[in-house]
């Protein structure tokens, strides 16, 4: 069974009516949120844990638990002073084949805001930040403009929405590194410090953000907060699978004849969302060779592993794969899969901070390795020399931008080997060793 | 204090120790390349993955997490190894192999770690990386190909030397480490970044090509560059010093040293001074021993003679002159070469009572008359980790850069006794309060009107856990000050009554700060090792021993008494000053009570017990009262960090950075 439009959270998400204020009220956004807000940290936490939303950001933490970790009681700096307490918000959506963000802030900015000041207080936050990615430019602009319609109508600000609590929400923009999208660069390039992530733990709900305790959740995450609390728990978690509940933005792109993103009950399976919002794989089903089901950074699926599948959290990790951001990236068998896999690989390695060891030479290595795959200009052996080289970097780094850069060729290597070995056959390389 | 398990031993750890340091407590060793004691922690390098449980199933950076209660670690599993041998092979790919052509062979943290925890071979084919050249200044040769990003020496600079001068430029494979719009580093301190280099990146340039590290004989020492006697290791081959490198002493100098204490090495065989000289007509020739001791005996000056000592002799060559001066009936000796006459009557008064590191404990610091970072550089880095635990700083005298912001309050030396009430009250309430007073405050009354405000806010007190906290500092620039000051050094009014004494024979124990035109009269003996200020004055010079050459003991600006010992041989006929001076004894006729070096100690440590204690002299906590009033502007007597004493002079190291990094002048790099 679909998703019916009244269920629907992102009313607005292909921006058929204006995002402003006025209209935005008008389909639901900032509708009793002084209500909401009067039920207390706790209640709204409580709420946020039994609607079973699992963070959108890729990793798919529970939201409520996240906002849990932040400290009832303020910790205070070495004068004795309580430190503040503040939400970031990660818009600097820059995944490969991620686009739900984006359509979020130009058609809904409304819901993000009042997004943010629900889960800054059920947090305890003084503030909010959000961190745009740099490429977003009309989006920021009407971001910006939306705060100010907000701050206008008192909505945020000192007793925001008429809640009695005081909160602001700033926007800063980033300058278009990928890797200011990982919470703890984010919160690095946010202090105006070069964009590295941090050594956890510390993490961030202990010591983020100026050292203060730090909350960093995706813009979906923190735009359903306030229509879950509106409708209840238990309407969002009537949606999906046992743990993985709740309603999705599905951005679909690639080789189908409708390349979409919309809005859609978790744990859908494939072939019904292609079928229903896509129009189908272009050229058929029988001309699908395989899918990223979850933006650049997860392990591909061969088409007759995901025609079936559950698109949710547990789902694709069944397949090897990840939900990531549901940023479905189909590909038919015109694709030249390796190249395809190889270009990732040169986003990694361009977008590689630098600062840790296996990350910064093994990204490199990796792809210096795919684009010789790509022409045949290999050994047989050292299909498996890559394997092994992005296990050495799986797990081995700060972040997870190592193991994000791994797993794409992994995936390859998993499902398409013989493809590599007829490559290397055909450029007659077989015999030749490796001086 | 959490247990936990390291490879199935089970031991304690103190709270705090991360697991890097729970593995060395329980004797394994941990390999690492970013992380550093000194340093913030970084984790970058990944070399320091250990495995541990409770946690995530991968390889944890041990540097970075903190020991917990019941952790199982293991340091010898499949996985640590795998994981080791991986990052290895990583640092290595882009890692040029021109470790014969590299002057970190035989020292280097990468080919040592390699050999224990690499792979035997290469798996990589792909091109290796190559980096556009850097340049760092006179001092630090780069080869920034053979980086590997441990970004230690940008820690260093933004922590250490509290200069933002390295950082790291671009991203991903492309990351390169550079100085600021590639300027040379151009601190005090620069050189350390050298040492923590893991790798052949940062390189010494004035050492480049010059010698392999197993070639070297190493000899313990004492930096005499400054007053606060940094440990150094002095590597020489043969005859001579090929550079200095520092030694760990918490208590002093942890492990840096001042780009002076490092680099004025190649002063050694410049200028020196390796026959005996005499002045005849005005010119001075040189002569045998024979001659230039029948020279000075035939005047036979009775008690009429003085000796002044320089500022980096050891405390045996003083006291064998005190002997000698002795022995013909004089007491004239004198130490402060500017003519500075302070009361010297309690040493507590001009001692630096606080210690180093306890002044890193003190929370409000008042300094009067010091330009730190050119006068003790390893001081300004204790002073800027007072500063970051909170301590407030003020500061009188002419502005200079400070690495620690701190508050100037004016320029004269009135200022101490009319602090402004916001100063008044932050030193007054505060617990730990300190007064450094610099070599420009100490006369014209500026020790005195010290010691009142020192007096009026306590700063010798009993704390809280029952110790007694001497803030009162002073902070000198000379090596032998101290020592100096413990033998009788000292004259009441200073200089100016060795003058008024009118001495036949002056002994100048390298003494190359002395105006000596008022000692026209006097016949001048100079006994030192550089062709400097006092050897152009000098009527007869007999050569001496630098500091590489001699075995000695040296009193630091703190009262700790440390001895060093002999690297290499003087050059020529050149002597050690001891025995010298023993041998111009038997000249006059007269006996000093020694005929050996071992004898002389002896006899000094009889005299002064404190001499033959390693550590701090004990001066007492009682300090004189002072009183009354200073005035007068205050004038830094070191105008160029570089050229304070006749080695650095020489060194053309040294003269190549003052004219570089103080004067600004362009270098032309010879077209290599």
């Amino acid at each position: 069974m679909a998703l019916q439009d009244k269920d629907r959270i992102f009313t607005n998400v292909y921006g058929y009516q204006p995002w402003n204020l006025k209209e935005a009220q008008a389909r639901g956004a900032w509708d009793g949120t002084k209500d909401i807000i009067a039920k207390g940290r706790e209640a709204i936490i409580e709420e946020m844990k039994a609607s079973g939303l699992r963070g959108r950001g890729g990793a798919g933490f529970p939201t409520g638990m996240k906002w849990s970790f932040m400290p009832k009681q303020p910790p205070v700096d070495q004068n004795g002073n309580p430190k503040p307490s503040f939400l970031v918000i990660n818009a600097d959506e820059s995944e490969p084949g991620s686009c739900k963000d984006r359509e979020i802030i130009r058609h809904d900015p409304h819901l993000l805001l009042e997004g943010a000041l629900v889960a800054g207080f059920a947090m305890g936050a003084r503030a909010a930040y959000i961190y745009i990615r740099g490429e977003y430019i009309r989006e920021a602009e009407t971001l910006f403009a939306a705060r100010d319609e907000a701050y206008a109508a008192g909505l945020l600000g000192k007793n925001a929405a008429g809640s009695g609590y005081d909160f602001d929400v700033f926007i800063h923009r980033g300058a278009g590194a990928y890797i200011c999208g990982e919470e703890t660069a984010m919160i690095e390039s946010l202090e105006g410090k070069k964009g590295q992530p941090r050594l956890k733990p510390p993490f961030p709900a202990g010591a983020g953000l100026y050292g203060c305790p730090t909350t960093v959740n995706n813009v979906e995450s923190i735009a359903v907060a306030p229509t879950i609390m509106r409708r209840g728990a238990s309407w969002f978690s009537s949606f999906g699978r046992d743990n993985n509940k709740g309603t999705k933005l599905f951005q679909i792109s690639g080789h189908v004849n409708r390349p979409c993103v919309v809005e859609e009950e978790m744990s859908i399976p494939f072939s019904e969302l292609i079928e229903k919002h896509c129009g189908g794989i272009r050229g058929g089903r029988d001309n699908l060779l395989a899918v990223i089901p979850g933006g650049s950074s997860v392990p591909l699926v061969p088409a007759d592993q995901i025609w079936d599948a559950p698109m949710d959290f547990d789902g694709l990790r069944a397949l090897g794969s990840g939900l990531g951001t549901a940023a479905v990236i189909v590909m038919d068998k015109s694709t030249d899969i390796v190249r395809a896999i190889a270009r990732l690989s040169h986003f990694y390695k361009h977008e590689s901070c630098g600062q840790c060891t296996p990350c910064r030479e093994g990204t490199g290595w990796m792809w210096r390795v795919m684009e010789r795959l790509r022409t045949g200009d290999a050994a047989v052996e050292e299909i498996d020399m890559l394997f092994q080289v992005t296990k050495q970097v799986e797990g081995h780094t700060i972040c997870a931008l190592g193991d994000a850069a791994a797993w794409p060729i992994q995936g390859l290597i998993r499902h398409f080997r013989p493809e590599l070995e007829r490559r290397i056959a055909e450029a007659g390389n077989v015999a030749e060793a490796a001086e | 204090m959490p247990k936990v398990t390291v490879d199935g031993v089970e031991l304690e750890v103190p709270a705090g120790a991360t697991v890097l340091q729970a593995c060395e407590l329980a004797g394994k060793e941990i390999p690492r390349f970013c992380y550093h004691e000194r340093l913030s922690i970084a984790g970058n390098c990944r070399m320091c993955l250990v495995e541990v449980k409770p946690g995530p199933p991968k390889p944890q950076a041990s540097c970075a997490l903190p020991a917990a209660e019941g952790q199982e670690i293991r340091t010898d599993s499949e996985m640590v190894k795998k994981a080791r041998e991986g990052v290895m092979e990583f640092l290595l790919i882009n890692h040029p192999l021109d470790c014969p052509i590299c002057d970190q062979g035989g020292e280097c943290d990468l080919q040592d770690q390699s050999v224990a925890y690499g792979r035997g071979g290469s798996r990589y084919h792909e091109h290796k990386r190559a980096v556009t050249e850097k340049y760092m200044g006179p001092l630090i040769k780069t080869m920034m190909t053979r980086c590997i990003h441990c970004t230690r020496c940008v820690r260093f600079s933004e922590e250490i030397a509290g200069v933002d001068e390295i950082g790291a430029l671009y991203r991903g494979e492309s990351t390169q480490i550079s100085t600021y719009l590639e300027q040379a580093a151009k601190h005090e301190m620069s050189a350390n970044v050298i040492d923590l280099c893991p790798v052949g990146a940062l390189t010494s340039r004035p050492y480049a090509f010059e010698a392999r590290p197993w070639e070297l004989k190493k000899t313990l020492g004492i930096d005499v560059s400054d007053a606060v006697g940094a440990n150094i290791r002095i590597d020489s081959r043969g005859r001579e010093v090929l550079r200095i490198l520092p030694r760990v002493n918490d208590d002093v100098n942890e492990e840096w040293i001042s780009d002076k204490a490092r680099y004025m090495v190649d002063g050694l065989v410049k200028r020196r001074l390796d026959k005996p000289y005499l002045r005849r007509d005005g010119k001075l020739v040189a002569v045998s021993w024979n001659e230039a001791f029948q020279a000075i005996a035939t005047l036979n000056p009775g008690n009429s003679i003085a000796a002044v000592a320089g500022d980096m002799l050891d405390c045996e060559t003083m006291f064998a002159a005190k002997k000698l001066v002795g022995a013909l009936g004089s007491s004239l000796l004198e130490g402060r070469q500017t003519g500075m006459d302070y009361d010297t009557s309690s040493l507590a008064a001009v001692n630096f009572n606080t210690t180093f590191s306890g002044l890193e404990t003190a929370d409000a610091i008042l300094i009067v008359g010091s330009h730190v970072r050119w006068e003790a550089p390893l001081v300004n880095t204790r002073l800027r980790k007072a500063v970051k635990r909170g301590a407030k700083v003020f500061l009188i005298g002419p502005e200079w850069e400070t690495t620690f912001g701190g508050e100037f309050l004016g320029e004269d030396l009135s200022v101490i006794s009319n602090l402004p009430n916001h100063v008044w009250e932050t030193i007054r309430d505060a617990k730990r309060p300190a007064i450094i007073l610099g070599g420009a405050a100490l006369g014209r009354g500026g020790l005195e009107a010290a010691l009142s405000v020192g007096e009026q806010i306590g700063v010798v007190r009993e704390l809280e856990d029952g110790t007694t906290w001497n803030g009162f500092n002073v902070l000198h620039m000379a090596a032998a000050r101290m020592g100096g000051l413990m033998l009788g050094y000292a004259q009441k009014g200073g200089l100016a009554d060795i003058v008024a004494a009118k001495p036949k024979v002056l002994l100048s124990l390298g003494a190359d700060e002395v105006d000596y035109t008022k000692f026209a009269d006097s016949m001048i003996v100079y006994i030192g090792h550089h062709g400097d200020k006092g050897a152009h004055a000098a009527d007869v010079i007999l050569p001496a021993a630098a500091y590489t050459e001699k075995a000695g003991t040296y009193v630091n600006t703190e009262g700790r008494v440390q001895w060093a010992d002999k690297a290499v041989f003087a050059p020529g006929d050149a002597r050690e000053d001891w025995s010298i001076l023993r041998a111009l004894a038997d000249a006059f006729g007269v006996g000093l009570g020694f005929d050996s070096f071992e004898e002389l100690r002896n006899a000094m440590i009889a005299e002064v017990p404190a001499l033959g204690i390693e550590g701090l002299a004990d001066y007492g906590s009682v300090l004189p009262a002072g009183g009354g009033s200073a005035s007068g502007l205050i004038a830094y007597p070191v105008k160029d960090f570089y050229m304070t004493n006749p080695i650095a002079r020489a060194s053309a190291t040294m003269q190549q950075c003052s004219a570089e990094l103080l004067h600004g002048e362009e270098i032309a790099e010879a077209a290599e």
